[in-house]
C-alpha cells in the first residue's frame, strides 16, 4: 500500500473550494442556485414580507375596532381582513421564517457543506413563494378567503361560500403543504447523515433538536390538514357529502382532521424558536445551557404529546365529557415540558458567569416574560368549564397572541439581530436594537393585555364591530393604539436592518464570543461553509480550546488545536492511502476531510457521526424552479375546474419531475452495466 | 450497520477509506422515500379514521358501513398486488447478486401486475354504479380507494422510470439506489392496500 503525504495549501484549497461551490452572480444563477445560505435568506426575506402584509390586515382591523359602532370596512372586507391575517401569519410567516433559519444555520451547525438534497432545497422555496402568491391573487377578484383561517364547515362549504374564496384557500395550503413536507424530510434526512465527524446524537446543539422535532411533526401533521382540505374541495367542488348532515356526513369531520393538523402545527411554529433560545441565552450568559439533555427531551416531548391535545379546540362542541376530560388533562400535561424548558432558561440565567444584556439577550427575555403569560393563559383554557366561557372570545385572542408574539416573534427578531451579522458581515446598530425592544415589548403588551379583560366581558372575536356602553370601548381603544406602537416598534426593527447593511460595524467571524460551528469561519460565510470538514468533541466547540475565550467575546483569535476550525493555519496534511489499489472508488484517508473532487461533502451514521460515505452534491439546476412553475399552472387549472388543463399540467409536472432525477455527470456518473 | 466500509489496521474508523456514495449503507435518497411513504401513510391513516368515524357517529353513512359489498374482487386484486410485490422483491435482489436481466423481467411483471389491480378496480366501480355523490360513505369509500389507486399509477410511473434506466443499463448490483427506492414505494402502496381491504371491506363484516 502506497503512503503518499501531501500538503495542501490552505489557500489553493480554499480557492478551488470556492470555485467549484459558488453560485454565479448572473439570472441564471439566481434562479438555479441550490445554495442552503442563499435559500435560507431568501426564506427569510420572504417571509418578513408576508409578516408584513399580515400585519397592514391586522391595522386595518385595529382602526375599525378602536371606536364601537365604527363603519369603516364592511363585514365582507372585516372577514376577509382577518382570515388573511391569521392565515398569513400562520402559514406564510410564522413557518417559514423558522424554516429560514433553519435552512441558513443547519448545515453551519453541524459542520456540513449543504443540505442533504439541495436542489429540493431550492424546490421548497419555490414553492413556498409561489403558493403566496397564489393565494393572494384572490384579492384580484375580491375574493380573499373569509371563513377564519380554521375555516370551519358548513360556512365554507358550498352552500354558503359558493364563490372562489375558499377554493383559493384550500388549493394554496395544498400547495404550500407541498412546501412544508419536502422542507422537514430535507431536515430529517440532513440532520440524521451529514453531522461532522464526533458531532454524536447528543452533542448537536439544541436548535437541532428543535428542527428535527418540528420535520417529524411536520410530516405527520400535514397529511390531516391535506386530508381536510381535499374533502372539503371535493364537498364544495364535487357533489360528495364528507361534511354534509343530510347525506351521512358531519361537519364535526372537518373540525377533528384540521385540529388534528392544527394544534401540532403551533408546536411546529414555535418550538425551533425555543431552540434558538436555547443557543442565544447560553452565549449572553457565557455558559452552557443548564440541563442540556432534558431540553432536549422536554422539544420531543412537547412535539409528541401536541398530538394528544387538538380536541381542546372543540371543547364547546357537544363532545361526551369522557373525551373533554382527557383532552383536558393532555393539554395541561403538554405544558409540563414547556415549563421544564423555561426553568432550563432561567436557570441558566441564574447561574451565568456574566450577564450580558445584548440586544438579542433582551428579546429572549422579553420572550420569557410573554411565554409564560401566553402559557399561563392557556393553561387557564385547558379547564373545560373555564373554556366554555372563554372560547370565542377575545380572552383566547389575547392567549393566542401571547403565544405567537411571545415565542414566535420575538425569538425571531432576537435571532435576526443575533445571526444576521453572520449572514451579512454587519452588526445592527445596538442603540437603535434597544429601542426597538423597548418599543415592541409595550406595544406588544399594551395590544394584547387588554384582550384578557375585554373578553371575559364577553366580546366576541371576529366582530366586524361592537355596540357601544359594553363596557368593551376604552380597552379596544388602548388595544387599537398599542397596535399602532407595535407597528412602530417593527418598522424601528426595519430601519436598523437597513441602517446596518452600510453602517454596521464589521462583525468577524464570532462577534459574540459564542460556542457553536457556524462562528467558526468568516461572516458571511464562505460559499462552501467549511474548507475541512471538523469534528468535534463535545457540546461547545468553540468553547473547547480556549477558557479565555469565555470572557472576551468578539476576541477573534482563538487558537485551535483542531485544524479543521482554523482558519490562521497555513495548511493541512494529507495522507493518501489506498485500501485497495484497483479499486477506484474508495476515497482516501484524511483527504476525506477536504473532500475537494467536485462538491462534496461528509455522510455519516446516524447516532455517532462516525463517517461513512461521501456525498456528491448537485451543481446549481433550473429544475426545482420549472417545477415549482408547472405545479403551480396544475393549481391554477384545479381552481377553475379545468380537467384537461389539469391533465396536461399534471403530465407537465411528471415530465418536470422525471428531468429532474435523471443522472448527472455530477452527483451519479451512469456507467454500462458490464 | 457500514462497518464492512472500513478497513481495519488499528487506527481506527476515522482513519478508513471511504466509500463515494455506492449503495453500502443506506443512502439519503432512500431515507428520503421512507419518510415520504411515513407521510404518505399518515395520509391514508387520516382517511381511514374519517370512514371509521363516519360510521361510527352518523346514522345516515350509507350502505350500512359497506356490510354487503362482495369479496371477490377485492380479494383478486389484493392477490394482484401481493403478487407484484414478490416479482418486484424477487427483481430487486437478482440485481444485488448481479443479474441485470432478472431485475428488468421482475420491474416488468410488477407492472403488469399493477395494471391488472387499476382494471379490475375500474371494473369494480363500474359495476356497482359507483357516485361519490350519492351519500358520505359513497364519497369516502370511493376517496379512499381511488387515491389508493392514484398511489398505485404513482407507482407504475415510478416503475416505467426505473425500467428505462435499467434497459439503458444504468443498474449494476452496487449502484442501484434508484430501483430501491421504487420499490420501497411499491412495496408501502401493496401495504396500504391491505390496511383498506382490511378497513373498508373486512371490518363491516365483523363488528
Amino acid at each position: 500500500m502506497a503512503t503518499l503525504v501531501e500538503h495542501v495549501e490552505i489557500e489553493s484549497l480554499e480557492k478551488y473550494l470556492e470555485e467549484t461551490w459558488k453560485t454565479p452572480k448572473t439570472l441564471y444563477g439566481a434562479l438555479a442556485t441550490v445554495d442552503h445560505k442563499k435559500i435560507g435568506k431568501r426564506y427569510l426575506v420572504t417571509a418578513f414580507t408576508f409578516l408584513l402584509l399580515g400585519g397592514l390586515a391586522a391595522m386595518a382591523m385595529r382602526i375599525q375596532l378602536a371606536r364601537p359602532e365604527s363603519r369603516l370596512l364592511s363585514p365582507e372586507v372585516y372577514d376577509q381582513l382577518f382570515s388573511m391575517h391569521g392565515i398569513t401569519m400562520i402559514f406564510w410567516y410564522a413557518s417559514p421564517v423558522l424554516s429560514g433559519f433553519s435552512n441558513y444555520l443547519v448545515p453551519l451547525m453541524l459542520g456540513s457543506r449543504d443540505m442533504a438534497f439541495p436542489r429540493l432545497n431550492a424546490f421548497t422555496y419555490w414553492t413556498f413563494l409561489l403558493s403566496g402568491i397564489f393565494i393572494y391573487t384572490s384579492a384580484l377578484g375580491g375574493v380573499m378567503p373569509h371563513g377564519g383561517w380554521f375555516a370551519y364547515v358548513p360556512l365554507t362549504g358550498p352552500q354558503y361560500s359558493p364563490r372562489l374564496n375558499m377554493d383559493f384557500y384550500a388549493l394554496a395550503l395544498l400547495f404550500l403543504t407541498i412546501s412544508t413536507t419536502a422542507g422537514a424530510i430535507n431536515f430529517i434526512v440532513t440532520i440524521f447523515k451529514t453531522r461532522c465527524p464526533g458531532m454524536s446524537i447528543s452533542r448537536m446543539p439544541l436548535f437541532m433538536w428543535s428542527t428535527l422535532t418540528t420535520s417529524f411533526a411536520m410530516v405527520f401533521s400535514l397529511p390531516a390538514l391535506s386530508a381536510a382540505l381535499l374533502f372539503l374541495k371535493f364537498d364544495r367542488r364535487m357533489g360528495t357529502h364528507f361534511y354534509d348532515p343530510v347525506k351521512g356526513g358531519t361537519p364535526m369531520l372537518w373540525q377533528h382532521l384540521f385540529w388534528t393538523f392544527g394544534h401540532p402545527w403551533v408546536y411546529i411554529i414555535i418550538l425551533p424558536a425555543t431552540g434558538m433560545a436555547s443557543m442565544i441565552i447560553p452565549t449572553f450568559c457565557r455558559r452552557p445551557i443548564v440541563g442540556h439533555v432534558y431540553v432536549a427531551l422536554a422539544t420531543v416531548s412537547t412535539g409528541i404529546l401536541g398530538f394528544g391535545v387538538w380536541a381542546h379546540h372543540m371543547f364547546a362542541t357537544g363532545m361526551p365529557a369522557l373525551s373533554t376530560t382527557f383532552f383536558s388533562a393532555a393539554s395541561m400535561g403538554v405544558s409540563i415540558p414547556s415549563g421544564i424548558q423555561v426553568l432550563a432558561w432561567l436557570a441558566t440565567i441564574w447561574a451565568a458567569r456574566r450577564h450580558v444584556l445584548a440586544t438579542p439577550m433582551l428579546f429572549m427575555l422579553g420572550f420569557i416574560c410573554l411565554f409564560v403569560i401566553g402559557g399561563v393563559s392557556g393553561v387557564m383554557t385547558a379547564s373545560v368549564p373555564f373554556d366554555w366561557q372563554a372560547t370565542d372570545t377575545y380572552f383566547v385572542v389575547a392567549h393566542i397572541h401571547y403565544v405567537l408574539l411571545g415565542i414566535n416573534l420575538f425569538p425571531v427578531l432576537a435571532g435576526f439581530y443575533y445571526w444576521l451579522p453572520k449572514m451579512t458581515g454587519r452588526m445592527l446598530g445596538e442603540r437603535l436594537g434597544k429601542w426597538n425592544f423597548w418599543v415592541l415589548f409595550i406595544g406588544v403588551n399594551l395590544t394584547f393585555f387588554p384582550m384578557h379583560f375585554v373578553g371575559l366581558r364577553g366580546m366576541p372575536r371576529r366582530v366586524y364591530t361592537f355596540p357601544g356602553g359594553m363596557g368593551w370601548d376604552w380597552l379596544n381603544l388602548v388595544e387599537s393604539i398599542g397596535a399602532g406602537i407595535t407597528g412602530i416598534g417593527v418598522l424601528l426593527f426595519i430601519i436598523n436592518v437597513l441602517w446596518s447593511r452600510k453602517h454596521g460595524r464589521l462583525a468577524g467571524p464570532n462577534p459574540w464570543g459564542a460556542s457553536t460551528l457556524e462562528w467558526s469561519m468568516s461572516s458571511p460565510p464562505p460559499e462552501y461553509n467549511f474548507a475541512v470538514i471538523p469534528s468535534v468533541r463535545g457540546r461547545d466547540p468553540m468553547w473547547e480550546r480556549h477558557d479565555t475565550l469565555l470572557d472576551n467575546p468578539g476576541d477573534d483569535r482563538h487558537e485551535m488545536t483542531n485544524p479543521a476550525l482554523s482558519v490562521e493555519r497555513d495548511s493541512v496534511h494529507r495522507e493518501y492511502r489506498r485500501a485497495d489499489e484497483a479499486d477506484p472508488s474508495s476515497a482516501d484517508i484524511q483527504a476525506w476531510r477536504v473532500l475537494d473532487d467536485g462538491k462534496e461533502t461528509l455522510e455519516s451514521t446516524m447516532l455517532d457521526a462516525d463517517p461513512q460515505a461521501v456525498l456528491r452534491m448537485p451543481e446549481d439546476s433550473l429544475w426545482p424552479l420549472i417545477l415549482s412553475l408547472a405545479i403551480t399552472a396544475l393549481f391554477i387549472a384545479l381552481l377553475f375546474k379545468a380537467p384537461v388543463w389539469s391533465l396536461l399540467t399534471f403530465a407537465l409536472c411528471l415530465g418536470c419531475i422525471a428531468a429532474w432525477l435523471w443522472p448527472t455527470r455530477a452527483t451519479f456518473p451512469p456507467e454500462r452495466v458490464a | 450497520m457500514s462497518t464492512s466500509a472500513f478497513v481495519h489496521d488499528g487506527r481506527g474508523p476515522l482513519h478508513a477509506p471511504l466509500p463515494v456514495r455506492l449503495s453500502r449503507a443506506r443512502a439519503p435518497g432512500w431515507w428520503g422515500t421512507v419518510l415520504f411513504c411515513a407521510t404518505e401513510a399518515m395520509l391514508f391513516a387520516c382517511f381511514i379514521a374519517s370512514y371509521f368515524y363516519l360510521r361510527g357517529s352518523v346514522e345516515a353513512f350509507g350502505a350500512e358501513g359497506g356490510k354487503y359489498v362482495p369479496l371477490t374482487r377485492p380479494l383478486i386484486m389484493t392477490a394482484l398486488l401481493i403478487a407484484s410485490s414478490v416479482t418486484a422483491w424477487w427483481g430487486e435482489k437478482g440485481l444485488e447478486a448481479g443479474n441485470g436481466m432478472r431485475l428488468r423481467i421482475g420491474l416488468a411483471l410488477t407492472f403488469l401486475l399493477g395494471a391488472a389491480f387499476l382494471v379490475v378496480q375500474g371494473i369494480e366501480y363500474s359495476s356497482r354504479s359507483m357516485d361519490w355523490t350519492t351519500s358520505a360513505y359513497d364519497s369516502v369509500f370511493m376517496a379512499i380507494t381511488g387515491f389508493h389507486g392514484a398511489h398505485v399509477a404513482g407507482g407504475l410511473l415510478m416503475n416505467a422510470y426505473v425500467q428505462i434506466r435499467a434497459w439503458l443499463g444504468h443498474f449494476n448490483s452496487e449502484r442501484h439506489e434508484a430501483v430501491g427506492n421504487a420499490v420501497l414505494y411499491w412495496h408501502f402502496v401493496d401495504g396500504v392496500w391491505l390496511f383498506i381491504l382490511a378497513s373498508l371491506y373486512l371490518s363491516p363484516r365483523l363488528f
